[in-house]
């Protein structure tokens, strides 16, 4: 079975994010770039899949050459092997560009996997779109926000969180999945890994190599600005006994938000 | 034409999709076009007319016995001939779990880009302008669309309802051909959560428990608050979730829900930097800990610093008196 795990690099949660108003991006300097939260899921899954069923892991990532490090995390938790997508161009918050490029690399590079797995959306760009953008380019069945997979022969069942209950979805092979926290619990590096992923030699894909048009590339949403939300600044705080904190609290529900 | 995708899930329709409908007329009406509602599945008839009061002046419905169980690319099928055949210059979809399935779907047939999530939309030159929370909402970023036709999902629980409208437009069936092997990956079952009836992003009060719950029986402290106010839903922070006290679905946070409520009350939450990005959007926040330094307490328009499970009788006590 040949699963690809798609993974992105970000910063870490712990970040405080400072805009720079002048190219309307964020700053980069400072900032701790990790592997995001839900492509640890994704690929955590991919590795417990390939323990029951054999079969083998390659992670991959679009991204600058600083993407080799996630790479390189990925191959230390177990993959099998590592690809890095070159793209050299900096984020643009736009998930059709990202998927056109995985979609072509599939065709070209994968032709043969049965699962494309990623996490449900970037802790950065948290857009969502990359993993439904590419089952639609290639034609592929679904499932979104998965807590619970299940593969057999031909097809599988996927367990997904929608608003206020969960939904059991059929779906046939090959397959799209993205993952949800509580899909698993991620394994660490292990020391041999970090090892030999250090030695590993990745491979490169260049955009050319991939045979995609200027066209495919070219963004089409455009940053007009981007800024800090606003600040919210510290109200009433009270030190009272129980009885009468409770009070004042429903009275401020009543009399200032107005909401009871 | 601005178009909105409305939701129907187990033969009703979602709330949120009423909202995204009324900022796309708000929009409509700015932009000099008209504003349609779709719906998409079986036996939607029923379900139709209630958009007109939403500000739609055509419902489309498109129906085929293939759609009666919920399938993204089936799904997305539909909507895709009928949008070949009507040509929307704007596509909105709410920024459900659906409508994160559906719309950069969608987008990607149409091979045009998508702006999710978004929280705010505006008229612009005769085009659509739109914000969205990046990082968790640490940031905020305004985009415009370069290409045709601009789709955009919107955030639930944001956008506030139009008044109604009394007009009644034009019911439009249209049955579609969708072939059987486009319906990849059906629904086969829906199993809701023991007493959850809201979820914690469509709730207009969260009741919110952190570290400072100690166990998971105190979460049912937090469900007597619940059972008391109108519309409310249990929220925690990841601390409570990782311990394994609540379920998932309930976590605020960077990694888990981004929620926006009227209220958000927060018990025994310090308020690290992860959890406060998924609810500095609520209109009020009010917090109750042990520490004066808590974090949550530099955002929270009310605080009490004392211990929650003295407080919490007393609140569910003053709370009886306003509300029952």
């Amino acid at each position: 079975m040949n699963i690809f795990v798609f993974i992105k690099r970000v910063p870490d949660t712990e970040s405080k994010i400072r805009i720079n108003t002048d190219t309307n991006s964020i700053y980069e300097e400072g900032l701790n770039f990790v592997l995001s939260t839900y492509d640890e899921y994704a690929l955590e899954e991919a590795l417990r899949l390939r323990e029951e069923k054999g079969g083998k892991v390659t992670v991959t990532s679009v991204g600058t050459e600083e993407a080799l490090s996630i790479l390189k995390k990925g191959l230390a938790m177990g993959a099998d092997e590592a690809v890095l997508l070159k793209d050299d161009e900096p984020e643009r918050y736009d998930g059709l560009r990202t998927a056109r490029i995985i979609a072509q690399a599939v065709k070209k590079k994968f032709p043969d996997y049965t699962l494309l797995l990623f996490g449900k959306q970037s802790v950065g760009a948290d857009n969502a779109q990359v993993p439904a953008m590419v089952a639609e380019l290639l034609n592929l069945p679904q499932v979104n926000v998965v807590t619970k997979l299940e593969i057999k022969e031909n097809s599988g069942v996927a367990y997904r969180e929608i608003e206020g209950a969960t939904e059991k979805v059929n779906f046939p092979l090959p397959a799209v999945i993205s993952a949800q926290k509580g899909l698993n619990e991620p394994r660490y590096e292990t020391l041999k890994g970090i090892m030999m992923a250090k030695r590993k030699q990745i491979p490169v894909v260049s955009l050319q190599d991939l045979g995609l048009s200027e066209e495919d590339l070219v963004s089409q949403l455009e940053i007009v600005r981007m800024q800090s939300p606003p600040e919210r600044k510290a109200g009433k705080i009270i030190e009272e006994e129980p009885a009468e904190a409770a009070k004042k609290l429903v009275e401020f529900l009543r009399k200032e938000a107005k909401l009871i | 034409m601005v178009l909105v995708y409305i939701e129907v899930r187990e033969n009703k329709v979602k709330k949120s999709s009423w909202e995204i409908l009324s900022e796309g007329k708000r929009r409509a009406i700015e932009l000099n076009m008209e504003a349609c509602a779709v719906f998409v599945g079986h036996d939607l008839d029923v379900l139709a007319p209630e958009a007109f009061q939403y500000g739609a002046s055509k419902v489309y419905l498109l129906e085929n016995s293939l759609l009666s169980k919920y399938s993204p690319s089936g799904f997305s099928y539909a909507l895709f001939s009928l949008i070949k055949e009507i040509n929307p210059e704007i596509i909105l979809f709410p920024a459900t779990s659906m409508g994160k399935d559906l719309a950069p779907r969608l987008a990607a047939k149409l091979g045009v880009s998508l702006a999710s999530d978004c929280t705010e939309t505006a008229s612009r030159d005769g085009r659509l302008e739109v914000v969205r929370p990046i990082f968790a909402g640490k940031a905020l970023a305004t985009f415009k669309f370069k290409s045709s036709p601009q789709i955009a999902s919107l955030r639930p629980n944001v956008f506030p309802l139009i008044e109604p409208v009394k007009e009644k437009g034009e019911v439009i069936k249209k049955d579609v051909e969708v072939p059987e092997e486009q319906v990849k990956g059906q629904t086969v079952e829906i199993i809701t959560e023991q007493g959850v009836e809201i979820d914690v992003t469509e709730a207009d009060i969260v009741v919110s428990g952190g570290r400072g719950m100690k166990c998971p029986e105190n979460f049912n402290l937090l469900r007597e608050l619940t059972s008391i106010l109108p519309h409310s839903a249990i929220g925690a922070s990841r601390s409570a979730v990782d311990s394994d006290w609540i379920d998932h679905q309930h976590q605020v946070g960077q990694t888990g829900k981004t929620v926006s409520p009227d209220i958000y009350m927060a018990f025994g939450i310090s308020g690290a930097i992860q959890h406060l990005a998924g609810m500095t959007s609520s209109k009020y926040i009010v917090a109750v800990n042990t520490d004066p330094e808590a974090s949550i307490f530099k955002v929270a328009d009310f605080g009490i610093v004392g211990d929650l499970f003295k407080v919490i009788p007393y609140l569910k006590k003053e709370l009886k008196k306003v509300l029952l």
